[in-house]
């Protein structure tokens, strides 16, 4: 049976891993190879690298440390971060990435992802949704949850995934680095209302909370960084506990 | 030495690195003349069907690969490299294929599970087959697909995987034909050991 992902995410700059609460505050918690070295050795069912470098010159040299990973490490590697044109996909592409994730460039320029899947795949392009709860509506996001934008979160989520997305990964700005747990709500309304999987994002805390966005929030894979970062829980754990409650993951 | 064909489907580093990190030599070549000498071939591919067969004619892969098989050379496929080796596929209309294995590609047809399929499942191994040498049966591997393989004759298929309802064929062994519909280069140790087994059988 195809398996429910779990998935670390190594916030990254200038080839170091980073984790912001609530995007802010940064954190050290260690070099990109030695992290992914760690999680793979973990059973982590892959690795997404979110470059929030401010300049061409430091994302230069995390590209340099995937490049390293993607010789040593054979899991599906994904990098986003201020990919807003197919050249800078195509570089990322050429540095080992097997997927990249757009956010912001993709809204504003949603041909963006058609462009990059005709040339590499759907299954090369993770659409990233940041959203939040304004009212009793969910608005995507850009710009690092900054800036709000006019689209709901479902009918953007539908849009990508007629625009060629191979997947998303759908944030919680009001739940990330809180450890609350996903918002299940709507996780489970985009989930269930497209045919391509669905990451979830932002708020995992505890064990429990990957269980619930399993069950409740019927995501297809899980995104995880500050419970693993500080090995609050090791994936095996992680793993271990979703096995022993139903849950197939790859053991 | 392996041989990796480069008919231009997609990305072929990540082979060549797995290789490279296991210790075993291979090369990736555009030009078939230059899998003379080689016992080891790799097809991999990820894309479409129809293009990806007319430019395996074009080039030239597609003789020089039968001539290879005819020799005793061993052949790997790998995603969309498996699904070539059959007789037809429907994606995308009707497409011959190279024929090397008797059978059809299909698209999987699901209201319950998403397609593609992508991620993580687990085998069940059909024989005692050469691949799969020293791994425990239902290892998981990495999928990324919409359609599959339906090898004619079940004596061919050297795996099993469940999705969409149905046990589809998710790796083929015949005489020397190797090939798997998942991803071994990016499938982590088990992965590696597909490749380690296809390089020294």
């Amino acid at each position: 049976m195809l398996a429910k992902r779990i998935i670390p995410c190594l916030d990254v700059r200038d080839g170091r891993v980073v984790k912001g609460i609530n995007f802010e505050g940064l954190r050290d918690a260690g070099s990109i190879l030695e992290q992914a070295r760690f999680y793979n050795n973990e059973l982590a069912d892959e690795l997404v690298f979110l470059d929030i470098s401010a300049s061409l010159e430091s994302r230069k040299t995390t590209l340099e440390e995937v490049l390293k990973v993607s010789g040593e490490v054979f899991i599906p590697l994904t990098v986003g971060g201020g990919i807003n044109s197919v050249e800078r996909a195509k570089e990322v592409f050429l540095h080992g990435a097997d997927k990249v994730s757009v956010n912001t460039a993709a809204v504003n320029n949603p041909e963006l992802i058609s462009r990059i899947a005709e040339k590499y795949g759907s299954q090369a392009v993770v659409v990233a949704v940041d959203i939040k709860k304004i009212g009793d509506r969910y608005i995507v996001h850009t710009h690092s949850g900054k800036q709000p934008t006019e689209y709901e979160a479902l009918e953007w989520a539908l849009k990508v995934q007629e625009l060629g997305a191979g997947e998303i990964l759908l944030t919680s700005m009001d739940r990330d680095g809180t450890k609350e747990g996903y918002d299940n709500e709507s996780l489970a309304l985009i989930s269930t209302s497209v045919h391509i999987p669905v990451i979830a994002s932002g708020g995992a805390g505890s064990l429990e909370h990957l269980y619930d966005g399993f069950t409740k929030g019927r995501a297809d894979a899980a995104l995880a960084a500050s419970i693993f970062h500080f090995r609050q829980h090791s994936i095996r754990e992680a793993k271990q506990y979703l096995h022993d409650r139903g849950i197939t993951v790859r053991l | 030495m392996v041989f990796i064909a480069d008919y231009g489907a997609g990305n072929l580093r990540s082979v060549k690195k797995a290789f490279d990190y296991l210790g075993i030599k291979a090369s990736v070549s555009s030009n078939p003349a230059d899998m003379a000498g080689c016992q080891k071939v790799v097809l991999p591919g990820v894309g479409a069907f129809g293009q990806a067969i007319d430019s395996l004619d074009a080039s030239g892969f597609s003789d020089a690969i039968r001539e290879h098989v005819d020799r005793g050379g061993h052949l790997l496929g790998i995603c969309l490299g498996m699904q070539l080796m059959l007789t037809s596929s429907e994606e995308m209309g009707s497409h011959r294929g190279m024929d090397l294995v008797p059978g059809k590609v299909l698209r999987f047809r699901s209201e319950t599970d998403k397609i593609p399929q992508i991620g993580w499942n687990s085998i069940t191994m059909k024989k005692d087959s050469v691949l799969f040498r020293s791994l425990p049966d239902n290892s998981f591997f990495y999928f990324v697909h919409s359609y599959y393989c339906e090898p004619e004759s079940t004596g061919d298929v050297a795996a099993e995987t469940w999705f969409a309802g149905k046990n589809f064929c998710s790796a083929i062994e015949k005489n020397g034909i190797f090939a798997v519909q998942f991803h071994p280069e990016k499938s982590s140790d088990a992965g590696l050991q597909v490749l380690r087994n296809f390089a020294a059988c």
